[in-house]
């Protein structure tokens, strides 16, 4: 943790961390705007933008017509001219109509124009299942945008975590996506779908400063240290994959990425180094996901230290089913079940 | 380069569009212009778009106020016909109060109404053929009904229960018919737009007599996908009907966030060359009709048809939001255009070929059906934590023969099924409770 302030504590959940970052931002950089469908007078549909509109007026905090496409456009035009956007796609299942815009646009405005225009923009999105969205309100799409040169990729899976890395990315002029696991806003899920779910309050990571900090990008956290296995994950699943080294007392080091591109690689070969056993947790589908390229590094780079094949526990390649979401879920018993094996011999 | 002073110009000015209501003001639509019965007359089929842009901005009406109906739109459905209309938009409603309240006792994990705009639906249904290829958006669940779809299977959907048609996959109200004529419903807004005219391309290519039509909301007019399927249409003279149901709210947002300040949803066909109407979707005949001259426009080869249906969004947008967060309470109270179902309930009743007590006893008895339905879906379960479907059925239509791969996973996923559920779980989900 860097950057520590020395302003007063706050309980938050993650929606209020995230809704404390934009204020702040909002506050101390009249260039800072935030767009989307029902993010003004509404304050968004998961309330991250609450109050903000009424503060800072409708000229910084705006809804926009129904079109990702125009919301990520625009967002390109607003950097342009110099402002410093932060649009707001209402889930990531909805970022589709606007990826030209990403892929073609906004990750190549400073290569195809030698420096001469950037895109300072950073898009929060909420992402992930677990709250029976069906398959439109689900998605974990990471790996479209690590795979597209020119986007930084963050994950944070905890209130203090995304507050930091919020403002960061604000402040950085490269465009970002900012993805927020949706089931952890109002607290860290373990995977158990049928115990009850555990308030932020609880958790440590819950005592978010109320003033300015910054959490650098791309640098990974160690929730957990052990030495017998490296889990490698990011959002979500660094809750449900602590929970499971917790209560079954395996010796772990849990690394939670939380900024996928640029990625913390010092982190991750220093652990699997010293553990020899890789296991890589994502909710996202599994063929070209986050988790192959990670699993590529860890090869390319830890091999001769490696002990057992590096495992992957990650969602099925399959549409987000509704009825079948902990079915389809990486739940406990898939990483139970994964660590076994990697810990066989 | 042309020289300027600049110096004595006002400075520019964002324009953000704002609604005239919100939260605890009191909602006044007496500056609404809305032209009387009659006003907006009715053309041949065959007339050219051009000859017919007034009528993007005009309003086509039937029912007066009072339930009168005249004017060159009036369809002059039989009392059988309009009874039966009734009874559609009565059923859809009830329908909707239970599976609203379903959702709130926990029975499910979303819902949608399309309260207040039954008619945009059911009238559009009843006029077109009954293989005419509908591409809905999520709120016109009121074509499954007209169409003869057993209620209990859109409730086995609802509840993802294991007499689920969709194998539980989809969110509640995704429904999808091929034998009904009624496409897949996406969550992703305006992409059965293009669908639509892809279809009805097909058609035309095909010298068939089928149309196709489709359905959104004007907030959803907005999405690329919308002004992508108006060009095509237009360049190819597609047989399809687009249908933008104005209920002036698109979540929190008001129309004026999708332009709606600017001209009128119907207005956005006008450059494309496309023949616009609007008409008050709050009057289930001229809805019928505007619908019926769209039809046979399109059948006989005179192209694609936008509709604009003026109404209003009674109530929230689904079971994730509170309206009284962002628009004033009494809204739809005081909504010009009133209710559709008081609006015919009205008409009939002038007509007498209804009564009060009539109505009664037919409200009690959809009420009735659409309780014992609900019963008979919930023998079949009801969401809960799901899982009612094999977990074979998860990998299974990904593609039409399942890879290796998908195939490991769902082996792995059989073995989970086996360590994850105690004996207890395994049976209580067999009850499907
Ligand atoms: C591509 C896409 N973007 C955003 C959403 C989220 N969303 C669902 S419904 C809705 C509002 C649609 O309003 P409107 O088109 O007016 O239709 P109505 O709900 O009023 O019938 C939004 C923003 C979505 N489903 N798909």
């Amino acid at each position: 943790m860097s950057d520590m302030p020395d302003s007063p504590v706050k309980t938050m959940n993650m929606i209020e961390a995230i809704n404390s970052a934009l204020d702040i931002m909002l506050e101390r950089d009249d260039d800072v705007v935030i767009l989307g469908e029902d993010v003004g007078y509404f304050g968004g549909v998961f309330r991250a933008t609450a109050h903000l509109q009424e503060k800072y007026g409708k000229r910084r905090v705006f809804d926009t017509p129904i079109s990702e496409n125009g919301i990520l456009g625009a967002a390109v035009g607003m950097g342009a001219y110099g402002l410093r956007p932060v649009p707001e796609i209402q889930f990531a299942d909805y970022i589709y109509p606007g990826l030209d815009q990403i892929v073609s646009e906004a990750a190549r405005l400073r290569y195809r124009s030698a420096g001469d225009f950037i895109a300072p923009m950073t898009i929060r999105t909420p992402f992930g299942g677990g709250i029976f969205g069906g398959q439109t309100h689900s998605q974990s799409p990471e790996s479209l945008f690590t795979h597209m040169s020119g986007v930084k990729t963050i994950i944070p899976a905890t209130p203090y975590d995304a507050k930091g890395l919020l403002i960061s990315a604000i402040e950085d002029n490269d465009p970002i996506i900012f993805f927020e696991p949706k089931r952890i806003y109002n607290g860290p899920f373990t995977g158990y779908y049928d115990r009850p779910v555990e308030p932020w309050s609880k958790h440590s990571a819950a005592q978010v400063p109320e003033g300015y900090y910054k959490i650098p990008l791309g640098k990974a956290d160690v929730v957990q240290e052990g030495e017998g296995l490296t889990i490698i994950t990011y959002g979500t699943m660094v809750h449900v994959a602590s929970a499971v080294v917790e209560e079954q007392g395996i010796d772990a080091d849990v690394i939670d990425l939380r900024t996928l591109l640029p990625l913390d690689i010092e982190t991750i070969e220093e652990s699997v180094k010293k553990t020899g056993r890789c296991l890589i947790v994502h909710e996202a589908t599994r063929t070209s996901g986050f988790g192959a390229e990670l699993a590529a590094l860890v090869a390319e780079r830890c091999f001769y230290h490696l002990e057992a094949p590096i495992e992957r526990v990650t969602g099925f390649d399959t549409p987000y089913p509704h009825s079948l979401e902990w079915a389809y879920f990486p739940g406990p018993v898939r990483l139970t079940t994964a660590i076994e094996k990697i810990m066989k011999d | 380069m042309k020289k300027q002073n600049k110096q004595n110009l006002p400075r520019l000015h964002l324009h953000i569009p704002e609604p005239q209501f919100r939260p605890g003001d009191t909602a006044d639509f007496s500056n609404l212009e809305i032209e009387d019965v009659g006003v907006t007359g009715r053309p041949e089929e065959t007339i050219a778009p051009i000859d017919m842009q007034h009528m993007a901005t005009g309003l086509i009406r039937v029912l007066d106020m009072e339930g009168k109906a005249s004017g060159p739109w009036d369809p002059k459905l039989s009392t059988d016909i309009k009874l039966k209309m009734l009874r559609h938009i009565m059923k859809v409603r009830s329908f909707d109060d239970r599976m609203f309240r379903a959702q709130r006792q926990g029975k499910t994990s979303f819902y949608m109404k399309c309260t207040g705009e039954e008619a945009t639906s059911i009238a559009p249904a009843m006029a077109l053929a009954a293989d005419d290829m509908v591409f809905p958006s999520y709120r016109q669940q009121g074509i499954l009904l007209v169409r003869g779809y057993p209620m209990l299977d859109m409730m086995n959907q609802i509840y993802s229960n294991r007499e689920d048609s969709l194998k539980g996959r989809q969110l509640p109200i995704m429904y999808s018919s091929s034998d009904h004529s009624f496409f897949t419903i996406s969550g992703n807004l305006t992409t059965q737009y293009p669908q639509a005219v892809g279809w009805a391309m097909a058609s035309a290519a095909k010298q068939d007599s089928r149309i196709a039509a489709t359905w959104c909301g004007e907030g959803s007019t907005a999405e690329g996908d919308f002004h992508s399927a108006m060009t095509f249409a237009t360049v190819y003279n597609a047989p399809v009907i687009f249908n933008i149901v104005n209920n002036q709210w698109a979540i929190s947002s008001f129309s004026g966030i999708a332009g709606g300040e600017r001209a009128t949803f119907a207005a956005r066909g006008l450059g494309y060359g496309i023949a616009s109407i609007r008409v008050d979707g709050n009057d289930p005949l001229a809805v019928y009709a505007a619908t019926e001259w769209a039809a046979h426009r399109a059948r006989t080869n005179n192209g694609p048809t936008l509709i604009e249906h003026f109404t209003y969004r009674a109530e929230g947008h689904s079971t994730s939001d509170d309206p009284s967060s962002y628009r004033a309470a009494e809204e739809y109270a005081k909504w010009p255009l009133g209710d559709p179902l008081e609006r015919l309930k009205a008409h009939l009743i002038g007509e007498a070929t209804w009564d009060e007590d009539r109505h009664v006893a037919l409200k009690k008895a959809l009420d009735d059906e659409v309780k014992t339905t609900q019963k008979l879906a919930e023998k079949n379960g009801i969401l809960g934590h799901g899982m009612h479907q094999e977990f074979e059925t998860m990998f299974e239509d990904v593609f039409e023969e399942m890879p290796w791969h998908l195939q490991e996973q769902m082996d792995m996923s059989l073995a989970e099924k086996i360590s994850k559920f105690s004996t207890k779980n395994k049976e209580k989900m067999e009850r499907g409770s």
